[in-house]
C-alpha cells in the first residue's frame, strides 16, 4: 500500500485515540481531506522542482509505533546542551519522555501538546491559536490531521525567559521503519522574550522520517530566538514547516544548522502583521555524500516599515544537493519595507550542486529590497595563505569554511550552543583545530 | 641552506622563470630585485610551494633536501616562510587564534605537543612588543580590514612567531609609509641571526637602506642576469633597470 493510502486510512485508527468531540477534531477531519485531495508534493509543483520526496516516500513507515522504549539520560546526554540549565521537552519515538524532560507552568507553560490539546485551561490560547497560520498544502495538512503530541510553550507578557527550551525528538529504531508527526505550538505574548532550540535525532538506521509543523506567535514587542540543530544520520529525514506571525515591533529569529540528514527541507514562513517588525532567517549547510538540503522560505511584508533579513550559507561536498528558494512579498501597503537577501554558496567537488533563487514579488513603490546569491569554490589564494603557514590541507579548508560561516555563527546568541555548533562543523570537517571563534 | 639550481617554472604552460640558480647560507640577506614582470614574485611562490606554479626542470634544495614535491604546509614546517604581497582575510578568525593554529600544526608535524597556554602568550606578548603591536589589535580578524601597513606587520608578526630558517619578504615595502617601514624592518634586522636567513623581494631600493643585503640579485626575464653587493641597489635606484636589461641584450 502507498504511504498516502496508508496514512489515510489510519487516521480512522487514530480516531479511537482522541477526543473526537473536540473543536480540535473537527479541524483535523477536516485537514485528512485536504491530505486526501493534494497528497505528497510532487516534482511538477514550482516549490519542489528541485526536490523529490520519492526517495523518501517508499518506506513501509510505522503511523504509531507500537512499543516504548527508554533511554537514559547518559547515553543521550551528548545531544543536549547539558552545559547550562533549561527546560526540555523530550520525545521517544513521538512519545513525550518524561523522565528525560524538565517542563514547567511556574508563570509560563513549556509542557505538552496532548495536554494543551486536551485540558480546558488551555482551550483559549488553543481556540486562538491552534492551526491559525499553518499553510493547507499537503504535508502541513497531514500534521494538522494528526496532530496529537508536540512542545507546547506559551509565555505570558512581561517575562524573559532566562532558561532556554530544548525541544529533541529521538528515534530509536524499534519500528523497522517509523513516521514521526510532532506538532508544536509557541505563543510568546508582549514583551516577552523566549529561546527554543529544536533537534530531530535518530540513534538508528532504520529509516526515519519526520514531517514537523511549529506555529509561532510573536506578539507585540516579543523577541523569540529559534534554533534549529539538523545533523541527523544519513537514513533519516527531515520536513520542517514553520510558520510565524509577528505582531508590531516584534523580532523572531530563526537559525537553521543544516549539517546531515538524508533530506531535509525546511519551510519557513514568515508573516508580519504590524509595524516595525523585524524578522531574520539565518543558516549554514554543510552537507557531504548525497544529503540533500532545501530551504524554502517565505516572508509575507504586510504592513509599512518592517524588515527582513535572510542570510543562508551552504557548503557542499561530494554529490549533496543544495536548494534555496527564497520569496519575499511585499504588498502595496508595505511601504518603507527593508528586506535583504542572501545566499552564499561553496561547492568543494564537482559533483555536489545547488540550485538558488530568490523570488520577490514587490508591489510596493518605496522599498529597499536586495537579494543576492553567490555560487563558488574555495579560494586558492586563501589555501595558500594557510598552507604557507604551516596548517594542513584539511585544516586550512575547514578554517576556510569556519571563515565563510562566521557571521552566522556569530549571531547565536547562546554561547554554549555557538560553541557546540562550532564543534559539531569541526568534527563534521574531520578537524581537530584548537581555534575559538 | 637554500640552494636553487637551474629552476624553471611555468603557470598555465607559460614559461615564468627560465632557469635560476641561487645559493643561500645561514646568517646572509640576500636581495632580490627586478622590473615588474621579471618573476620576483613568481620565485617566492614557487619557493613557498604555491600549486599552480609547475616546476618543470631544476631543483630547490633545502638544507640537502629536494623540496620539490613537498606541499606548502611541509615547507613551512620545515622552516620556510614567506610575507605575503597580499595577505589574505581570513573573517572570524582572530590574529592570535590563527598564529596558534599555525604554531601548533607546525608542532604537530614535528612530533611536538602543543605549545602550553601561557608560553604562548609569553611569547605572543614578547613579539607584538618587538613589532609595536597593540593588543587589541591580535583580536580582531585576521587581515580583515586592516591598513596596507597593518597587513604588512602582521606579515612580520606571524614571522616573529614562526621563527623561520628561511624567510622570504615578498614586496613588503609596498604601500608602506616610511613610519610603518622602519618598524617593519626593524622587526626583520631584531629576528636575523648567524642560523637564519632573509630574502628580500623588492622592487625599489629604499627597504635595502634598513635591511642590509649581503648580495643584490637582478632578475630579468627570469632568469639572475646580474649579482652584486648593496651598491648595486643603490646603482639600480638611481639608474633605474634599462641598463641592465641593455646589459643583458648586448
Amino acid at each position: 500500500m502507498e504511504l498516502k493510502e496508508k496514512l489515510v486510512s489510519s487516521f480512522m485508527a487514530f480516531e479511537n485515540m482522541v477526543d473526537i468531540d473536540s473543536p480540535v477534531h473537527d479541524i483535523r477531519t477536516e485537514a485528512i481531506k485536504t491530505f486526501e485531495v493534494e497528497g505528497f508534493p510532487t516534482k511538477r509543483q514550482e516549490a519542489w522542482k528541485y526536490t523529490s520526496l520519492n526517495s523518501v516516500l517508499k518506506h513501509d513507515y510505522s503511523v504509531f509505533p507500537k512499543h516504548e522504549k527508554a533511554l537514559e539520560f547518559k547515553d543521550v546526554k551528548k545531544y543536549f546542551l547539558h552545559e547550562i540549565d533549561s527546560y526540555k521537552i523530550i520525545f521517544i519515538d513521538g512519545k513525550y519522555s518524561s523522565h528525560l524532560s524538565q517542563t514547567t507552568h511556574d508563570g509560563i507553560d513549556v509542557c505538552l501538546m496532548s495536554s494543551a490539546l486536551t485540558k480546558p485551561k488551555y482551550r483559549l490560547i488553543i481556540e486562538n491559536y491552534f492551526n491559525k497560520i499553518a499553510s493547507k498544502d499537503g504535508l502541513s495538512s497531514l500534521n494538522t490531521a494528526f496532530s496529537a503530541e508536540g512542545a507546547y510553550i506559551h509565555i505570558p507578557k512581561n517575562k524573559l525567559v532566562e532558561k532556554p527550551i530544548q525541544i529533541l525528538h529521538f528515534s530509536t529504531g524499534n519500528e523497522s521503519a517509523l513516521m514521526l508527526q510532532p506538532r508544536n505550538l509557541v505563543v510568546v505574548d508582549e514583551n516577552s522574550h523566549v529561546q527554543i532550540i529544536e533537534r530531530h535525532q535518530s540513534l538508528t538506521d532504520n529509516p526515519i522520517l519526520t514531517n514537523s509543523v511549529t506555529e509561532i506567535f510573536a506578539n507585540k514587542r516579543a523577541i523569540v530566538d529559534y534554533y534549529k540543530i539538523q545533523n541527523d544520520r544519513s537514513t533519516a529525514s527531515l520536513i520542517d514547516n514553520t510558520f510565524i506571525n509577528q505582531k508590531q515591533e516584534s523580532i523572531a529569529k530563526v537559525h537553521t544548522f543544516s549539517f546531515g540528514g538524508k533530506l531535509t527541507r525546511n519551510n519557513l514562513n514568515y508573516y508580519q502583521n504590524g509595524e516595525r517588525i523585524d524578522s531574520t532567517m539565518k543558516g549554514i549547510t554543510i552537507i557531504g555524500d548525497k544529503q540533500h538540503v532545501d530551504h524554502n522560505t517565505l516572508v509575507h511584508h504586510i504592513e509599512p516599515n518592517c524588515e527582513s533579513h535572510q542570510d543562508y550559507k551552504g557548503i557542499f561536498d561530494d554529490s549533496a544537493t543544495g536548494v534555496f528558494n527564497g520569496k519575499v512579498v511585499v504588498e502595496k501597503e508595505a511601504q518603507k519595507t527593508n528586506a535583504f537577501q542572501a545566499n552564499n554558496n561553496v561547492l568543494i567537488s564537482d559533483k555536489a550542486s545547488i540550485n538558488t533563487k530568490p523570488q520577490l514579488e514587490i508591489f510596493a513603490d518605496d522599498v529597499k529590497c536586495s537579494h543576492g546569491c553567490t555560487i563558488g569554490q574555495l579560494d586558492e589564494s586563501a589555501m595558500f595563505y594557510l598552507r604557507s603557514r604551516g596548517i594542513p590541507e584539511k585544516e586550512a579548508k575547514a578554517l576556510l569554511m569556519f571563515a565563510f560561516s562566521n557571521n552566522v555563527l556569530d549571531s547565536v546568541k547562546i554561547p554554549v550552543l555557538k560553541n557546540r555548533i562550532t564543534r559539531i562543523i569541526a568534527n563534521k570537517l574531520g578537524v581537530d583545530i584548537g581555534f575559538d571563534l | 641552506m637554500l640552494k636553487i639550481k637551474n629552476l624553471h617554472a611555468s603557470v598555465e604552460d607559460k614559461a615564468i622563470l627560465k632557469g635560476i640558480d641561487l645559493h643561500v647560507r645561514p646568517g646572509e640577506v640576500h636581495a632580490i630585485m627586478g622590473p615588474n614582470g621579471s618573476g620576483k614574485s613568481t620565485l617566492a611562490s614557487v619557493i613557498a610551494g604555491k600549486e599552480e606554479y609547475e616546476v618543470d626542470e631544476g631543483e630547490i634544495i633545502l638544507d640537502g633536501e629536494n623540496i620539490d614535491e613537498l606541499g606548502p604546509e611541509e615547507r613551512a614546517h620545515k622552516g620556510v616562510f614567506m610575507s605575503f604581497q597580499y595577505p589574505v582575510e581570513i573573517p572570524g578568525v582572530s590574529v592570535t587564534n590563527f598564529i596558534k593554529t599555525a604554531i601548533n600544526e607546525t608542532r604537530k608535524a614535528q612530533g611536538l605537543e602543543d605549545m602550553p597556554a601561557n608560553e604562548m602568550l609569553k611569547l605572543i606578548r614578547e613579539k607584538s612588543e618587538l613589532l609595536d603591536i597593540d593588543r587589541k589589535f591580535l583580536s580582531r580578524s585576521l587581515n580583515e580590514g586592516f591598513s596596507g601597513g597593518e597587513k604588512k606587520r602582521n606579515e612580520i608578526f606571524q614571522m616573529a612567531m614562526l621563527e623561520p630558517k628561511l624567510a622570504i619578504l615578498d614586496e613588503t615595502d609596498s604601500g608602506l609609509d616610511i613610519d610603518a617601514l622602519r618598524i617593519v624592518a626593524n622587526g626583520v634586522n631584531k629576528l636575523k641571526s648567524e642560523d637564519n636567513a632573509v630574502i628580500v623581494i623588492t622592487h625599489y631600493q629604499r627597504l635595502l637602506d634598513y635591511i642590509v643585503p649581503d648580495f643584490v640579485h637582478v632578475l630579468h626575464n627570469g632568469r639572475i642576469v646580474k649579482t652584486g653587493t648593496k651598491d648595486l641597489a643603490h646603482e639600480l635606484e638611481a639608474k633605474g633597470y634599462d641598463w641592465v636589461k641593455e646589459e643583458v641584450n648586448a
